[in-house]
């Protein structure tokens, strides 16, 4: 055991010098990493958010607003094919799980399932994907009924689509607030994480990215007010929307819009060049410009509606208010104009963020939420450093105390190891959070206990009587098996705690993962190899007890 | 040179294994407390798992003035709020619970309001230095995600040893784990101590240190029946105990050293873990010797371990 060979011995000198390579960026500042030559490792450690500050905001989508709106797309394409293929209906409705249909024909019951089944499932995985599966169903329903049903897996892509879409609404929403880089990640199916740092108050940022804020520009009816139509019945395809300013007040729309938001190129707050209250101007893309342009021409001295949709409110009901209704003076041509809405210059400049970002697409509850101000990440990094120093000192002590010249040895073996882990960490980019420095700090504690266990083998060797060289040997060989399986049964329990755990959790499992295969590779490698070089300078053939 | 001083007195014999009658009573009674603490009193579950807000403030303007806080925040009608006064005079902690939604409104927006109002309330002399808010949908998937982990981790210890060694040593260390993991949960619920995931993550540390202690003596008795293959079992497992003592003592005390440091020096957040592995190492150390030996006693072991060296000469025969 105690023989090296040179490829050994390089191999040792040359883990532990890549090692020491990718920690050293952690003692330099940014200026000198800057001259660094380009081959040399440049990456530093990233502090988790509870070491240097920040928010950690978990988001739910929810999905039951997003199956809303598919029930009432897919509502559209049924009356659209049945139109098309002139089969007469009543009763299209759409209730909170289906869309149901009600023909006025039952013979034509064959012919519009066939339509239907042809045109409104499509295949999940996109119009080019290879599946059977759909992601909607049409099934016959009671009493001459038909009904279109989403499917399960399609809401679930339905829904996966959305977060994908939301996370790129929410990094431009986002951007907009300060200059630190934001984490936004997916966390299962239906979530989204978003980690700040340096943030530690979050009302801003769930004001952002809490509303959906979807802008659609609708026709207003052209005689009706909402009051009548409260009294009477709203008429087909028009919907009743409170304003903005005054939400007793109603107005009657076209349920399609004229314009959506995703037509809007850019918009931005100012103020009213008249009443100097805050305003938002938008400018149109080419197609919605001319399409407002034309509808303006021939609706001057009528208003039309700008509505925002904000999903749903706090008591459950839709959010939804006519921003403004303002009458056409004459033909809007330029493709621009300006939203005044009651705003203050707070709200208006949110909006308008909103607004180039783009619209949600479902609202975003909070489910888990955790901050921590900068200056308790501080007292927690100065308190990680304080528990290192005192508990390195403690088991420095300790260890010299107990093994002398070994105990060193077991030290410096010890001080590769910290170093081999925080350069692994540096290298894959992981995070040090404030359990990982527990981590680090365990894993001194273990790797201590590899030395221990070799050297209590030495002694025990040799109080049976062996030559010093071959109780080292045997006490390093035959504590190998014992520090394989204790360390091993420990990595066990690393494993399920990175694999289940979440955040912080899982930063710790890093650390003790790392540490395990650190303590296995030093206890085996360089304390044995500083022992070895130790023996080998010793001059005489019979060695002095080494323990 | 100086060799280190070897304070442990290796020649005497301490005979464990004959008194193990009144260590394992004392265990098993101490177990069933625990039990019966924890089926009664239960845990003192921490937000991550009840869902609910905390509040880490410090009073830009000497200690803080725990009565005019409660005053405050009492008024705002969130149920019970807790406020604990921390080791620093300014600071405080601030928990209130999972809030009942109105009508229509769901429980995690009942949440997000609770503590707004609370960020209002506590007004601009006091800065917010840490606030959680875990709604109840992530509470009960992490508080079941926190009982797999430990589930899994057990059954995979618990394949591990008995690939490595046999069936009987597997459950035995199995045993010792969860004697173990329920004392320390005892001791919380007896402290009332916040229980979350960083304790969770305490429990599988402390799980993995546990079983590292009980491998090593495990180790040596597996050893030793290969090496006496006549000696009685008890003699043969006190023999190995006490070989593998001092090493057993001495890791204790450095590991001990580490993470009382982290104890003292910690803050807030990291204390529960630091506290949870400080009783750990203890009752860790405990169960390698008193409870795992004893209970493999009881079940037995196989004797003859010839055919199993002799495999495993091969194996470091063919290991380079």
């Amino acid at each position: 055991m105690l023989h090296f060979s040179r490829f050994k011995i390089a191999f040792v000198a040359f883990v532990c010098f890549m090692g020491l390579l990718a920690t050293l960026p952690n003692f330099l500042s940014q200026e000198t990493l800057k001259s660094w030559p380009s081959f040399l490792p440049h990456k530093q450690l990233s502090l988790g958010l509870d070491l240097k500050g920040g928010a950690h905001l978990l988001l739910q989508m929810d999905s039951s607003e997003l199956r809303k709106d598919w029930l009432k797309s897919l509502r559209g394409d049924v009356r659209k094919q049945l139109r098309d293929a002139r089969i007469r209906y009543t009763g299209l409705g759409q209730t909170k799980q289906l869309v149901r249909v009600k023909l006025v024909d039952p013979s034509k019951m064959d012919e519009a399932l066939r339509r239907l089944r042809t045109t409104i499932p499509q295949p999940l995985g996109g119009p080019f994907g290879a599946g059977t599966d759909y992601d909607a169903e049409v099934q016959e329903g009671p009493g001459d009924t038909i009904e279109v049903v989403p499917t399960n897996a399609g809401m679930q892509q339905r829904i996966s689509g959305a977060i994908t879409s939301a996370i790129e609404v929410i990094r431009r929403r986002v951007d907009n607030i300060g200059t630190a880089e934001p984490s936004i990640v997916r966390q299962g199916n239906d979530r989204i994480l978003v980690q700040y740092p340096g943030l530690d108050d979050t009302t801003r940022l769930k004001e952002l990215i809490g509303k959906t804020a979807r802008l659609t520009f609708h026709d207003v009816h052209p005689t009706m007010t909402g009051q009548e139509a409260e009294q009477t019945r709203v008429p087909l395809g028009f919907v009743v929307y409170p304003d903005a300013e005054d939400p007793n007040y109603t107005h009657v729309l076209r349920e399609i819009p004229l314009i959506y938001g995703e037509d809007l190129v850019d918009a931005n707050p100012g103020f009213d060049q008249n009443t100097n209250e805050p305003i938002i101007s938008f400018r149109f893309n080419q197609k919605a410009a001319v399409e407002f342009g034309r509808f303006t021409s021939q609706n001057v001295g009528r208003p039309f509606a700008i509505v925002l949709d904000n999903g749903i409110k706090d008591d459950g009901s839709a959010d939804v208010v006519v921003l403004s209704a303002p009458v056409i003076r004459e033909p809007i041509l330029g493709g621009s104009g300006q939203i005044s809405g009651n705003f203050s210059v707070q709200s208006a400049n949110d909006l308008a963020v909103q607004i180039r970002s783009g619209a949600l697409p479902a609202t975003l509850t909070v489910v888990e939420e955790r901050t921590v101000g900068p200056s308790l990440g501080a007292d927690s990094i100065e308190a990680g450093e304080y528990a290192a120093i005192v508990g390195g000192i403690g088991v420095a002590a300790f260890m010299i105390f107990a093994y002398g010249l070994f105990g060193i040895f077991a030290l410096l073996a010890v001080l590769v190891n910290l170093i081999l882990i925080i350069g692994t960490m540096s290298m894959i980019g992981s995070t040090l959070t404030l359990p990982g420095i527990a981590g680090l700090i365990l894993t001194v504690g273990m790797a201590v206990d590899a030395n221990v266990l070799i050297y209590e083998r030495i002694r025990e060797e040799m109080r049976n009587g062996k030559q010093p060289i071959s109780a080292i040997d045997s006490g390093f060989s035959r504590a190998f098996g014992t520090i394989i399986d204790s360390n091993l049964t420990t990595l066990i329990a690393a494993i399920v705690m990175f694999w289940l755990g979440s955040g912080p959790i899982r930063g710790f499992a890093v650390t003790l993962s790392l540490g395990i295969f650190a303590t296995i590779f030093t206890a085996f490698l360089v304390t044995r190899l500083m022992v070895a070089l130790w023996v080998a300078r010793q001059k005489t053939r019979k060695i002095p007890a080494p323990l | 040179m100086f060799k280190g001083v070897d304070f442990w007195p290796h020649d005497k014999i301490f005979p464990i294994m004959q008194v193990r009658r009144s260590f394992v009573i004392a265990s098993i009674v101490v177990f069933c407390l625990a039990v019966g603490l924890l089926a009664t009193r239960g845990l003192n579950f921490g937000i991550d798992f009840k869902g609910g807000s905390l509040f880490e403030i410090q009073s830009k303007s000497g200690p803080v003035d725990i009565g005019e806080l409660r005053a405050k925040l009492g008024g705002l009608g969130l149920g019970s709020v807790q406020i604990q006064q921390l080791d620093d005079p300014t600071d405080a902690l601030i928990r209130f619970e999972q809030q009942k939604p109105k009508e229509g409104e769901s429980s995690e927006k009942a949440q997000q309001n609770a503590a707004a109002k609370v960020q209002d309330a506590l007004g601009d002399d006091i800065e917010i230095r840490r606030t959680e808010v875990v709604g109840p949908a992530v509470s009960g998937e992490l508080a079941w995600a926190g009982v797999t982990a430990v589930m899994f981790a057990m059954v995979g210890i618990l394949l591990y040893i008995w690939f490595r060694f046999e069936w009987q040593f597997a459950i035995a260390a199995i045993v010792a784990l969860v004697h173990d993991i329920t004392i320390t949960l005892g001791v919380f619920s007896i402290l009332r101590l916040d229980f979350g995931l960083s304790e969770v993550a305490a429990l599988l540390t402390l799980a993995g240190y546990s079983i590292n202690d009980t491998v090593v003596v495990f180790d040596r008795i597996r050893e030793n029946l290969r090496r006496y293959k006549k000696m009685p079992l008890d003699q043969l497992m006190n023999l190995s105990i006490n070989e593998t003592l001092s090493r057993t003592v001495l890791t204790s005390g450095t590991t001990l050293l580490a993470v009382l440091s982290i104890y003292v020096f910690g803050t807030e957040v990291i204390k529960g873990f630091a506290f949870a592995m400080l009783f750990g190492i203890l009752i860790g150390t405990w169960s390698s010797i008193f409870v795992a030996s004893p209970f493999l006693l009881w079940i037995g072991v196989k004797r003859d371990w010839s055919g199993i060296a002799k495999s495993d000469k091969a194996t470091a025969a063919a290991r380079p």
